[in-house]
């Protein structure tokens, strides 16, 4: 009788942020019509290093420095998109975005619309975003709700390594506008993870359950999913066996997977960094609500950042969602009025 | 403390230059000529081509009527609005005029005309005002970008869309539009930085028609004129009587060339003047005196042309009575298509969102699909 030997794939430790410029790099040597464009994209590599030598590789047409003007350089890629590119957009920080709105809102979103289907924009737009990595004003927001109140778009954001690399391929081959939002503080995040054959993952508009439990959920992405995972683990101590449910995709949003999660558990928790009125989180609660009230034994709940400007780096961690905040939340669940 | 005080003031700071910088260019050609050009008129008119001159005045007239007929249907309740370009249609078309085939037009919300004497369907330019949908046309059809209602928003876009052709290695200028208000726009310094820096194959037509709404242009800008703008950006400027077609296409068609050979972007201010009010909205009687109307009423760019050919015996009556002919006989067949109802289907509300529907759409378009059974089912019991 003859084995053969199954060489296992090789992995090693790769970042967030490696994942992500690997993605790029594979999605623009398949496809000529990928265009990387921002401020500081090619010779620097971006400013976390993650368009890093794209540039040389592709030359300074198919990975671009523009001028520094974010309204500019989104509008360009828009009639880019037009003559049949599938530009990739940096925006360097996500308060940075603010002056392409117009072009996002106006236009971004409402092309494919204002023309009966005519013509759709493939643009990938990257925004670095949310907090917890000491940043000062404008470099921490969590701008996810703007997005996703502007139908057109779709939003994406993803928590780990793989997510990174196939969130970030998927995005560039739709044929629809995505945010693409980086959580900046995991770009340094690492995975077993090999871009030689990288694990498929499911596309855009599908949640994962990152961890099964049995007390309660809890519904989160991007920079929140190891927060909650790390609540989840501290809660066995308090005999809570807690499910962890990561959405990484916001718009199309994967209802069934969460209401079939809170079904189970009976109890829910959304955890978010950006501000809780009229955030992702509301809207998410409402939806529960609605599909899930005679399986609920609790209120669902919210654990999000606080409705309040950014607060400046020396205060960002009484701001953001940590894990003492989600267990005191998750102790509310008892609901015994 | 004076400023001459301040430390850093004095001259003995300013003696050199700081290092690697001096002026990229000389920005004397780029300047524009004080004057607006003109060719009407004046000696240069000798050189006119008779054959482009009488299909100029053709459009002139088709488009006065277009914009007659459009107003008219705005009082009939047809339109929701229109913003009319009666004596701009000069800009509009000689903007059409210039451009091949595969270039892009990037109108404004007030350049429908431009768009119909490209040769959009005139029913189709006039879907958004109409109401029936936001634009609608397919733009690569005509490559006529969707009318752009945010204003300047879709200069950028035309940059990028040159920019992009030029990298695939074709044979495109796009040309966009915009009025004087759009220029205090920061998608229009945006928009000619980037074309400069990228030496994109574009032309900017400023419609400098005096008003943005109600404010007059010298509360708009301090600039000498608004062609001067291109200087900063290291593009040429250039200024040119709006309602002189023979300036205008020449100007524009030199703009294009240039575009077209590699030379970069060019910005252009026509003076002209609106002679309406902005729409049907808007009482223009309470920021402008009727002298001033009727001072530009004697500048129309159709009676310039007209006045010219006639001179020189390139016109004749017949050849009025022609043009005249073909406008009514496009007014008629607008009416016509405007007359009949638009055919809508509610449930294309959620068609062209995504290209793959979303969950929530689908359950939110059954929910219209049952309304929209409901309301049938009601009206069949009532008949």
């Amino acid at each position: 009788m003859t084995t053969v030997a199954v060489k296992p794939a090789i992995t090693k430790p790769a970042t967030m942020a490696q994942a992500l410029n690997r993605a790029m790099r594979d999605a623009m040597a398949e496809d000529p019509a990928v265009h990387v464009m921002g401020e500081d994209v090619g010779a620097l590599g971006g400013v976390f290093r993650i368009t890093d030598g794209l540039a040389k590789e592709f030359g300074e047409d198919r990975c671009t420095d523009t001028p520094l003007a974010e309204a500019g350089i989104l509008g360009a890629a828009v009639g880019m998109a037009m003559y049949g590119l599938r530009p990739v957009v940096e925006m360097q920080f996500d308060a940075f975005a603010y002056p392409a709105f117009e072009q996002l809102i106006s236009h971004v979103a409402k092309m494919r619309n204002r023309t009966r289907g005519a013509m759709p924009l493939p643009i990938t737009i990257r925004v670095p975003y949310g907090g917890g990595i000491g940043g000062v004003e404008h470099h921490c927001d969590s701008s996810e709700a703007y997005y996703v109140a502007t139908p057109g778009l779709t939003v994406v954001t993803p928590a780990t390594v793989e997510d990174a690399y196939g969130l970030l391929r998927a995005s560039i081959a739709s044929d629809d506008p995505v945010i693409f939002l980086e959580p900046k503080r995991l770009y340094w995040s690492k995975a077993d993870w090999s871009p030689e054959a990288p694990a498929a993952v499911p596309g855009i508009g599908k949640a994962l359950v990152r961890r099964t439990g049995t007390s309660a959920t809890l519904i989160t992405y991007g920079p929140s999913l190891p927060v909650c995972l790390e609540a989840a683990e501290a809660a066995r101590e308090e005999g809570w066996d807690l499910e962890v449910v990561d959405l990484r995709s916001l718009v199309p949003f994967d209802e069934e997977t969460v209401v079939a999660s809170v079904r189970r558990t009976g109890r829910a928790v959304v955890v978010h960094e950006s501000g809780g009125f009229g955030g992702p989180g509301a809207e998410i609660a409402a939806r529960i609500t609605e599909r899930c009230f005679h399986h609920l034994e609790a209120p669902v709940l919210r654990v999000t950042g606080f409705d309040i400007p950014y607060p400046p780096p020396m205060l960002e961690k009484h701001h953001l969602p940590g894990v003492d905040r989600i267990l005191d939340t998750v102790a509310r669940l008892q609901w015994e009025n | 403390m004076t400023v001459q005080e301040l430390p850093g003031a004095g001259a003995s700071h300013r003696s050199t230059p700081p290092p690697a910088w001096r002026p990229r260019t000389d920005a004397a050609p780029l300047l524009p000529d004080p004057e607006p050009y003109r060719v009407l008129g004046t000696p240069a008119a000798d050189r006119l081509d008779p054959e482009l001159m009488r299909r100029c005045y053709a459009e002139l007239v088709r488009g006065r009527r277009y914009n007659a007929q459009a107003t008219a249907l705005t009082r009939q309740g047809r339109l929701a609005v229109y913003p009319s370009t009666v004596g701009q249609e000069a800009c509009e078309i000689a903007a059409a005029m210039v451009l091949e085939e595969q270039d892009w037009l990037f109108p404004s919300y007030r350049d429908t005309l431009a768009a119909v004497a490209r040769g959009l369907d005139p029913v189709e330019a006039l879907t958004l005002l109409r109401g029936d949908w936001h634009t609608g046309y397919d733009p690569r059809e005509r490559r006529i970008a969707p009318l752009s209602t945010p204003l300047a928003t879709q200069l950028p876009h035309a940059v990028g869309l040159a920019h992009a052709a030029r990298l695939r290695g074709d044979d495109v200028v796009a040309l966009a539009m915009v009025g004087d208000g759009g220029t205090s726009e920061g998608d229009f310094h945006e928009a000619m930085n980037f074309a400069a820096v990228w030496q994109a194959p574009v032309v900017f037509l400023v419609q400098n028609n005096g008003f943005a709404i109600s404010v007059p242009l010298a509360k708009q800008t301090a600039a000498p004129t608004l062609a001067h703008k291109a200087v900063g950006y290291g593009m040429p400027g250039r200024l040119v009587d709006g309602n002189d077609i023979a300036a205008m296409h020449e100007v524009l068609s030199e703009a294009v060339r240039r575009a077209r050979s590699g030379g970069g972007p060019t910005m252009i201010e026509a003076v002209t003047y609106r002679i309406e009010a902005h729409t049907n909205a808007d009482d223009a009687t309470r920021y402008r005196g009727d002298a001033e109307v009727e001072a530009w009423k004697a500048h129309d760019p159709i009676e310039l042309l007209e006045r010219e050919l006639t001179a020189r015996g390139l016109l004749d009556e017949a050849g009025i009575q022609d043009a005249k002919d073909a406008a009514e006989a496009m007014a008629a067949a607008l009416r016509d298509g405007m007359n009949a109802e638009p055919v809508l289907d509610p449930m294309d509300l959620f068609a062209h969102v995504y290209a793959e529907q979303t969950d929530r759409l689908r359950e939110q378009a059954a929910m219209l699909r049952a309304e929209l059974d409901a309301a049938e089912h009601e009206e069949g019991d009532g008949s």
